[in-house]
């Protein structure tokens, strides 16, 4: 699946608008998918999950920080994130269907805080572009 | 049988006591459409799905759309039966209109999708996980009597 340059734009669009927001909207995304689908938490047997954690935030930065710079590199998706992508093949192995769980909550994230800016056709490029990341960072996985 | 808590409950049906299921329906299957649009597939009879604006527009697809989430009505009506609910459109969908059931999931997340635009805030982690389920459980149900 390719991202026509309609595509691209609408990314960029979102991620600007979102600006600052990010990292919040990393922690709620974050938040939401451990609420909303517990399996998920099996990956961070090591956190505190409870509401507020200072781990989920500090994650939460991280995980947005990685989309931020694949938008901002949305030409090259997979060079942006080539070391995130060797981290999770080798060391997170966090199984490719949790990647479809994360994009349906950073959807739901975006949708609930900023309805006027998730139009359908900007929806279904970020559905694409999140496919995209997911994608990439499972590529390597065998 | 599903188990439902109380809390699910209260949170499924106080959502569906605010949903214009005419809006969101439409809403819901336009976006199908339009992210997902291999789904059209199944709708080779509605006339212009050219543009997402033609989607949008298209009067086939909002009624249509409101006609689904007016079934979904079923569901949070019959919570405690919903395999018995859809056991008919589950034999509908299998045998006259071919439909594969990963479409339910999909349109299942569309809705939250849509939920989550029209409520905000109010439309909290709890709020999604009981609505989460509820969309799986429609899903389930419709691809149960699939052979």
């Amino acid at each position: 699946m390719v991202l026509s340059p309609n595509d691209k734009s609408n990314v960029k669009a979102v991620f600007g608008k979102i600006g600052g927001q990010a990292e919040a909207y990393g922690a709620e995304t974050l938040e939401r998918m451990f609420a909303t689908y517990p399996q998920t938490k099996t990956y961070f047997p090591h956190f505190d999950l409870g509401k507020g954690s200072a781990q989920v935030k500090g994650h939460g930065k991280k995980v947005a920080a990685a989309l931020v710079e694949a938008a901002n590199h949305v030409d090259d998706i997979a060079g942006a994130l080539s070391k995130l992508s060797d981290l999770h093949a080798q060391k997170l192995r966090v199984d490719p269907v949790n990647f479809k769980l994360l994009g349906q909550c950073f959807l739901v994230v975006v949708a609930s805080h900023n309805p006027s800016l998730l139009t359908p056709e900007v929806h279904a490029s970020l559905d694409k572009f999140l496919c995209a990341v997911g994608t990439v960072l499972t590529a390597k996985y065998r | 049988m599903v188990h439902w808590s109380a809390e699910e409950k209260q949170l499924i049906a106080s959502v569906w006591g605010k949903v214009n299921v005419e809006e969101c329906g439409a809403e819901a299957l336009a976006r199908l459409l339009i992210v997902y649009p291999w789904t059209q597939r199944f709708f080779s009879n509605f006339g212009n799905l050219s543009s997402p604006t033609a989607i949008i527009g298209n009067p086939k697809v909002r009624a249509h759309g409101k006609k689904v989430l007016t079934s979904f009505g079923e569901a949070v009506k019959n919570l405690d039966n919903i395999k018995g609910t859809y056991s008919k459109l589950s034999e509908l969908h299998c045998e006259k209109l071919h439909v594969d059931p990963e479409n339910f999931r999909l349109l299942g997340d569309i809705l939250i999708i849509v939920l989550a635009s029209h409520f905000g805030r109010d439309f909290t982690p709890a709020c999604q996980f009981a609505w989460q389920k509820l969309v799986g459980v429609v899903a389930h149900a419709l691809a149960h009597k699939y052979h």
